[in-house]
């Protein structure tokens, strides 16, 4: 069995790590580096049977993302602290929400760019606070900054001075380009407070733009690791609430990403085998590209299908704008290669 | 990949794959003494990679890759193969390794003692730490140094020493020429050549030992010494550290134990005698 196989079957919980020979490790533990959840593989087989090196770089693992947590969401804080006195609130997304919201997805996720939506009345004062606050462009070429903000969901990033670390103001979940606008104002204002204090989108939106953010705006890098949140935080919140399913729909249907929403669930069935109410439970034959694309891991953690990769590459500008805009925009950049 | 070797160095464990037999070949060369454990899973992945398939033979030259990388990061080429694995081993270590604090510097040991050397390329720390393990010291790593955040003890990393230019005939001239790797003319960082450190520093490679001496090296300039205040010692170990940050409270804490139980020192020295000199000094000092 492939690497990435065993990777999926043993973060399903299908596997049993006793049986894996001591080479099978270096593959699982590649692929998994590679999708940047070794330490959510770690949290997953704690207290599992496993060889000692594997055992104490796994500890090593959840310690690092511990602290990396904590890190992040002092950046979360840091964010608050300069947003708040000028009267901005905003939505944590992504990894930082599920680390604040404490949900299970959190254990062993890296997190990367801290993420906040704002509404996009205030996204100049957010911009202008930020940078009061220490916080610096990272891109200073002026079509990037341009195509940014024309047509992108969200500021060009920035990052703090002092601690290094990159933030990405969002005021909505897709760029303005994109066929499918969804309705950002719902976002904001339905958005709930989490156990940390910090506000993070109610549990429908949150999957919704979990889907959205692997399934109609990348180009499926990090794929894994994208449907394995939702996977997790659409079975805790379907655990919680028996009329989650039905919610999610309306939610979805409403942004309009019903299509993005779904395929992410018939894969998290897929993949990870995640049960699904009817009206979810089909087959859909496309899936199968998305599936292909997610397992184009090899054993030394490269990406085996430079085409397919290629072609989902292409697929996410497709979608990310019009054509005559994604003709200029390539023309543009590969003038400027 | 299509050559595959794997190297135990300390606690680190590299799977290191290879689109050409020339890099992994010069490894198992130099690497050929060291502890061999099959059955371990890696705790690291290397690759060394063609970006095309036809650059494998056609002005061939080598991509770092693995765990990590490094966007942008340019290739060398096959002649530099070795160079290119050493510099991705590094690679993988600096960016991935959480279980110790790692210290950029190089750290030699006597009596279970460790002396600690840390210093920009140039300063000579590779050089020392090289002369050093060649009489009654054990060389503990000419790149890296780890400190148990737990503990404080200093472990080893000692990988192939790397010499550079006029280092290279200096050590040459007191080993034995099968202990010295194939000589990398004209690099990015200037002529290289590997030392296999002596046999006990590899069989003593996972033991620990006390930070006894923190030095600070610098090449060139009338032999001095200068204390070092904790403070300073500390900034600049934080500068000399690749996971200090990503370590948090417990790279805090580790580091600012060791500068304040180890004796700090900035030293100049005009030549590797008069350095070595030094250390030797100090050392009787620290060591008391």
């Amino acid at each position: 069995m492939s690497a990435i196989a065993t990777f999926i079957d043993l973060l399903a919980g299908r596997g049993d790590p006793a049986t894996l020979a001591p080479r099978d490790w270096d593959g699982v533990i590649g692929v998994a580096r590679s999708e940047a959840m070794l330490a959510t593989l770690a949290h997953r087989l704690k207290g599992a049977a496993l060889p000692p090196a594997v055992a104490t770089l796994f500890a090593d693992q959840r310690a690092a993302a511990e602290v990396a947590q904590a890190q992040a969401l002092w950046e979360a804080e840091m964010a608050r602290r300069a947003l708040a006195p000028v009267g901005i609130e905003f939505v944590l997304l992504k990894g930082a929400a599920y680390a604040a919201a404490g949900m299970s997805c959190a254990a062993g996720r890296q997190i990367g760019d801290l993420d906040i939506l704002v509404l996009a009345t205030d996204i100049r004062r957010a911009e202008n606070a930020l940078l009061k606050a220490g916080w610096e462009w990272v891109k200073s070429d002026p079509y990037d900054d341009h195509y940014y903000r024309a047509h992108m969901h969200e500021l060009p990033p920035m990052i703090h001075s002092g601690r290094d670390r990159m933030i990405d103001v969002h005021h909505t979940i897709l760029p303005k380009t994109h066929r499918i606008t969804p309705d950002a104002l719902a976002l904001v204002s339905d958005a709930v407070t989490s156990g940390g204090g910090f506000a993070v989108l109610q549990s429908a939106d949150m999957a919704v733009h979990c889907a959205a953010h692997m399934l109609a705006d990348g180009d499926l890098q990090g794929g894994l690791r994208n449907l394995w949140d939702f996977h997790l935080m659409t079975r805790d919140f379907a655990a919680a609430d028996a009329g989650f399913w039905g919610q999610l729909d309306g939610r979805a249907d409403m942004h309009g990403l019903q299509g993005a929403v779904h395929r992410a669930a018939r894969l998290s069935r897929d993949l990870y085998g995640a049960a699904l109410p009817g009206g979810w439970d089909r087959q859909e034959p496309a899936d199968a590209w998305f599936r292909r694309r997610l397992l184009a891991r090899d054993d030394w953690g490269r990406v085996k299908q430079p085409l397919l990769e290629q072609a989902f590459y292409i697929r996410s500008h497709w979608l990310r704008m019009p054509p005559a805009m994604l003709a200029k925009h390539l023309w543009t950049k590969w003038r400027k290669r | 990949m299509r050559h595959c070797v794997r190297i135990a160095v300390g606690p680190v464990q590299f799977r290191i794959g290879s689109d050409w037999a020339g890099p992994v070949a010069a490894l198992e060369h130099l690497y050929a003494a060291y502890p061999r454990d099959d059955a371990r899973p890696a705790d690291a992945t290397v690759r060394l990679f063609a970006a095309r398939p036809w650059r494998r033979w056609l002005r061939p030259s080598v991509h770092i890759g693995g765990d990590f990388v490094v966007p942008g990061a340019l290739p060398l080429p096959l002649s530099m193969g070795l160079l290119a694995a050493e510099m991705a081993m590094n690679l993988q270590v600096a960016l991935g390794w959480r279980r110790h604090l790692l210290l950029h510097a190089s750290a030699v040991a006597r009596d279970g003692r460790a002396l600690i050397m840390s210093g920009e390329s140039g300063s000579g720390k590779s050089t020392l730490a090289a002369l050093l393990g060649e009489g009654d010291w054990r060389l503990m790593g000419d790149e890296f140094t780890l400190v148990d955040p737990a503990g404080g003890d200093a472990f080893a990393f000692p990988r192939a020493v790397s010499l550079k230019n006029e280092a290279i005939a200096e050590v040459a001239a007191r080993v034995d020429p099968a202990r010295l790797g194939p000589l990398l003319a004209g690099t990015p960082k200037g002529d290289i050549r590997h030392l296999i450190p002596r046999a006990d520093a590899v069989v003593a490679m996972h033991a620990p030992a006390r930070p006894a001496l923190l030095l600070f090296p610098r090449f060139g300039g009338a032999a001095g010494i200068e204390p070092m205040g904790e403070g300073e010692a500390f900034v600049r170990l934080t500068e000399a550290s690749t996971n200090y940050v990503a370590l948090g409270e417990a790279g805090f804490a580790a580091l600012t134990r060791l500068v304040r139980e180890t004796p700090a020192f900035g030293i100049t020295y005009p030549d590797s005698a008069a350095g070595i000199a030094l250390v030797e000094a100090l050392w009787a000092e620290a060591a008391r």
